[in-house]
């Protein structure tokens, strides 16, 4: 079977992609037990201004290979700009609130940003190729892939080892997973939860906006980018366990291998096996494979 | 004559910890008995297996000659085995009367899947009068007509509990398992809230076995007692007896785990 | 006991439709039937908020009625109305009873993620089906009603009225089914299910029905709709079109089966509004909306027309 090689380079790559788009969801949702809609805000946002920034950058004729500094500055900047203003100026009021009503929250704040978006950048596509083609492509199988694939992977490696050496050896991740586990007595014990609440929402929403920066260059930036984005991650992080962050991991494989076998031989069951398996998962296994939170269940 | 309700050999673990072991009792009508001893013994777990919330791991259950072990809780409350719980389970959001509505409401639900043709007011059965009726009747007997209108949770404790078995009484129960009817209310009105219970499930005619902590409340209400510990059952005779047992007094009226 | 008002305020709103109707411009027609179109799913909604589930998979059912009344035109040719309204409610009902029993079981925020993935597996079905016309989706035939096609001046008009009387009908059917026993256990199940339970109710059962019936009222919306539209495409199924619902149930409240209906109106009027007057900010007006309809109107925009009884 000469497609097994081809459906595995997709695979990964679109596993990849997904784990960096879905990882900041699964870790709001694990500490501040918020399914987070305007995680596929940060996403779009992350991709204008990666596209918007990178190409000012180009365009002034600064070295193309620093453009991907330029893409991760673009996505912290959006960041900070949005996501702490958020979340003190909004979210933290509403956490007494059932967690249907938080969602419907960050679905309102969804809304708003969408537009947002638009006002800031505009309607027209943003169009950034060439950090994409800048690295050129290499062969596999007798098929050309561009280089550019290897750097998601690369970034999905780096952030989840990342993220494993910051939550299992320093003591602010420490503390995290402490809060992740029983946030009441967390607070009893004197950890200043609502920072955590801060930073946690705050990192998520990097993560996202990483995602959609370096999904920039391969794709036309326009408005409701983040629109399939949102509901794909929730099928990745309900696959592998609402706030497990090696849950994101396994589902974003999972997601990824399923998808990729199905565009290569059966291409119209592509959304609807990932999102099987995301029912198939709940039917059988709702706390996800390797979850945490207490599925809600009779 | 074969008992109302009969335990045989049941036995129930958790991991290492054994809940019940060979617990077997027959339960005859009419009787009232009551459940004693220090936390953890098996009462709690008693009434869970009984009530179905509980499988045991062997052992049956038998009511009418009927084997239920296997029931579900809904199913066994409809045979008319009903119990009231440690906190009390109320319709928070709702009043004292809407409270004792909505339970007469599930007794005309339980009868007639749907009730869509339901007009007027129709009788609950059971009571067979009109539900309004019913719920003013079942106040009345515990007391709690002056409260009728106002909210279910800023009722006292002991109100609450009393509402939490007024509820059961609508399912016009055969068995009333009572998971600690006085505890949170303070000494004085333990014996004071017992009456009224005793009193209102006593019209219904109903066979009762409680759970209870204080000895005093146990001697004056139970006719039978079974003494519990450590999942078995170390006692079973009227108060006067049971309470003199040397095993009980060292497990249980002592109030030490030995 | 309080003199049932509901069967007046269906009655009063009925006449409003079919006396003002008349002078409303088409475009407002329009505006009116959808509204009743996405009133219907959103009373279905509302059964279930009663019992304290929010569903974010409506759309699933929505889009199966729509779909099955384009379907019916292209196999049969049929553009009744009511033979759409009714095929499309019964596929979606056949579709929840078999669904239901695996989403009884589940309660917050579980149920929810269920039912959103239900109803993208179904989207993930149709947008990739050539035969019923991909992303495109395909078009309806002309409407009918009772075989007769209105003249042109008055479609929009008798599409309203009809619309009102089913959507309106239903309302008053989901009334009565809101004053049996059954229909009453949504409060005490969303308040106290072991209370329920241990009553010797199926909690089961009743989410069960309550869902088929949201089903068949989502069904019968989106065939309505459909056919007002006259054009069905995959997003119906999408997970935006379910936040709509729910964005609408949230406005709406749960006061009164009329609310849905004054709800949707409301929320077509602010779409409308605020598209026209700057298309690419509309999705923030709604989103502002909603925040506010959260945050200051926990209970609905019928909060606003019903004094509290005091606790």
């Amino acid at each position: 079977m000469s497609q097994i090689g081809p459906v595995l380079v997709d695979g990964i790559i679109y596993s990849a992609w997904l784990f960096i788009a879905a990882v900041g969801l699964t870790l709001v949702y694990g500490v501040m037990k918020i399914l987070n809609v305007t995680h596929g805000s940060f996403y779009a946002l992350g991709a204008y201004a990666g596209a918007s920034l990178t190409g000012a950058w180009l365009a002034r004729g600064f070295p193309p290979m620093l453009s991907y500094a330029v893409l991760l500055g673009g996505a912290l900047l959006v960041t900070l700009v949005f996501a702490p203003a958020i979340e003190r100026g909004l979210l933290r009021f509403m956490y007494a609130k059932d967690e249907v009503v938080i969602l419907l929250v960050t679905y309102a704040l969804f809304l708003i940003l969408e537009d947002t978006i638009k006002l800031i950048w505009g309607v027209n596509p943003y169009f950034v190729a060439e950090p994409y083609a800048l690295l050129g492509s290499f062969e596999v199988g007798g098929l050309r892939y561009p280089t550019y694939n290897l750097i998601l992977v690369g970034l999905a490696l780096a952030l989840s080892a990342g993220l494993a050496w910051v939550l299992h050896s320093t003591r602010v991740g420490k503390l995290l997973l402490a809060v992740i586990h029983d946030p009441e007595m967390s607070r009893a014990l004197g950890v200043n939860v609502d920072r955590f609440y801060l930073v946690t929402f705050t990192l998520g929403s990097l993560l996202a906006a990483i995602g959609g920066s370096f999904t920039a260059p391969t794709v036309s930036v326009v408005p409701g980018l983040g629109v399939d984005v949102i509901v794909l991650s929730f099928a990745v992080v309900v696959i592998g366990g609402l706030g497990s962050l090696p849950g994101a991991a396994l589902g974003a494989v999972i997601v990824g291998l399923v998808r990729s076998v199905s565009v290569h031989y059966l291409p119209q069951v592509e959304l609807f096996v990932i999102y099987s398996v995301m029912a198939l998962v709940l039917a059988f296994r709702p706390r996800g494979l390797f979850g945490l939170a207490e599925p809600r269940r009779i | 004559m074969a008992a109302l309700l009969e335990a045989q050999g049941l036995n129930k673990s958790f991991g290492a910890v054994t809940a019940a072991e060979g617990v077997t009792a027959a339960i005859e009508k009419d009787s009232v008995v009551g459940l004693i001893g220090s936390n953890g013994a098996g009462k709690t777990t008693f009434i869970n297996m009984i009530t179905g919330y509980l499988k045991p791991d062997s052992g049956s259950i038998r009511y009418e000659g009927r084997d239920i072990t296997a029931l579900a809780p809904r199913d066994i409350a409809r045979l008319g085995i009903c119990r009231s719980f440690q906190v009390p389970q109320l319709y928070s959001s709702l009043s004292v009367r809407e409270n004792m509505l909505m339970a007469l409401g599930i007794m005309l639900h339980n009868a007639d899947l749907g009730g869509f043709f339901s007009f007027g007011r129709p009788s609950v059965p059971g009571h067979e009068a009109p539900a309004e009726d019913v719920a003013d009747r079942i106040l009345g007997r515990f007391g709690l007509s002056g409260y009728a209108d106002r909210n279910a949770q800023v009722l006292p404790g002991g109100l609450r509990k009393l509402l939490d078995i007024a509820l059961t009484m609508a399912a016009r129960p055969r068995v009333l398992l009572l998971d600690e009817p006085t505890s949170g209310v303070s000494a004085q009105e333990k014996f004071g809230i017992m009456e009224v219970i005793m009193q209102a499930v006593k019209a219904e005619g109903a066979t009762v076995i409680f759970v209870e902590h204080d000895m005093e409340v146990v001697s004056r209400f139970a006719g039978r007692v079974l003494a519990f510990y450590d999942g078995r059952i170390i006692a079973d005779a009227p108060p006067e007896a049971a309470l003199n047992d040397a095993e009980v007094r060292r497990y249980v009226v002592g109030g030490f785990h030995a | 006991m309080k003199p049932d008002r509901t069967p007046a305020l269906l009655g009063t709103v009925l006449a409003a439709v079919v006396l003002g109707g008349l002078a409303l411009p088409q475009w407002t027609l329009f505006i009116l039937t959808i509204a009743f179109a996405q009133g219907l799913v959103v009373l279905g909604l509302m059964l279930l908020q009663r019992a304290g589930l929010v569903s974010f998979g409506q759309a699933l059912y929505y889009c199966i009625g729509a779909y099955t009344a384009g379907g019916l035109g292209r196999a049969f040719g049929t553009g009744d109305l009511f033979v759409q309204m009714l095929a499309g409610a019964a596929a979606a009902a056949l579709v929840a009873l078999m669904l239901g029993f695996l989403l009884a079981r589940y309660r917050g925020i579980f149920f929810g993620l269920l039912s959103l993935a239900l109803s993208m597996i179904f989207y993930g079905l149709i947008v990739k089906s050539e035969a019923l016309g991909s992303t495109d989706g395909m078009n309806l035939v002309k409407t009918t009603l009772f075989g007769v096609r209105p003249d042109a001046a008055w479609v929009r008009y008798a599409m309203a009225v009809a619309a009102a009387c089913l959507a309106l009908g239903a309302a008053f059917l989901t009334h009565r089914y809101l004053k049996t026993p059954l229909g009453r256990l949504g409060p005490a199940i969303k308040d106290n299910e072991i209370r329920v339970e241990y009553m010797g109710a199926s909690v089961r059962y009743a989410i069960h029905v309550n869902y088929v019936i949201a089903a068949t009222l989502a069904g019968a919306g989106g065939a309505l709709a459909a056919t007002s539209v006259g054009h069905i495409d995959p997003e119906m199924a999408y997970w935006t079109t379910s936040g709509e619902f729910v964005f609408i149930a949230i406005l709406s409240g749960a006061g009164s089966v009329v609310a849905p209906f004054f709800g949707a109106l409301v929320f077509g009027a602010i779409h409308t509004v605020a598209y026209d007057v700057s298309p690419n900010t509309w999705q923030m007006s709604m989103g502002a909306a909603l925040l506010l309809a959260i945050v200051f109107l926990p209970d609905g925009l019928w909060s606003l027309f019903v004094r509290r009884r005091p606790g």
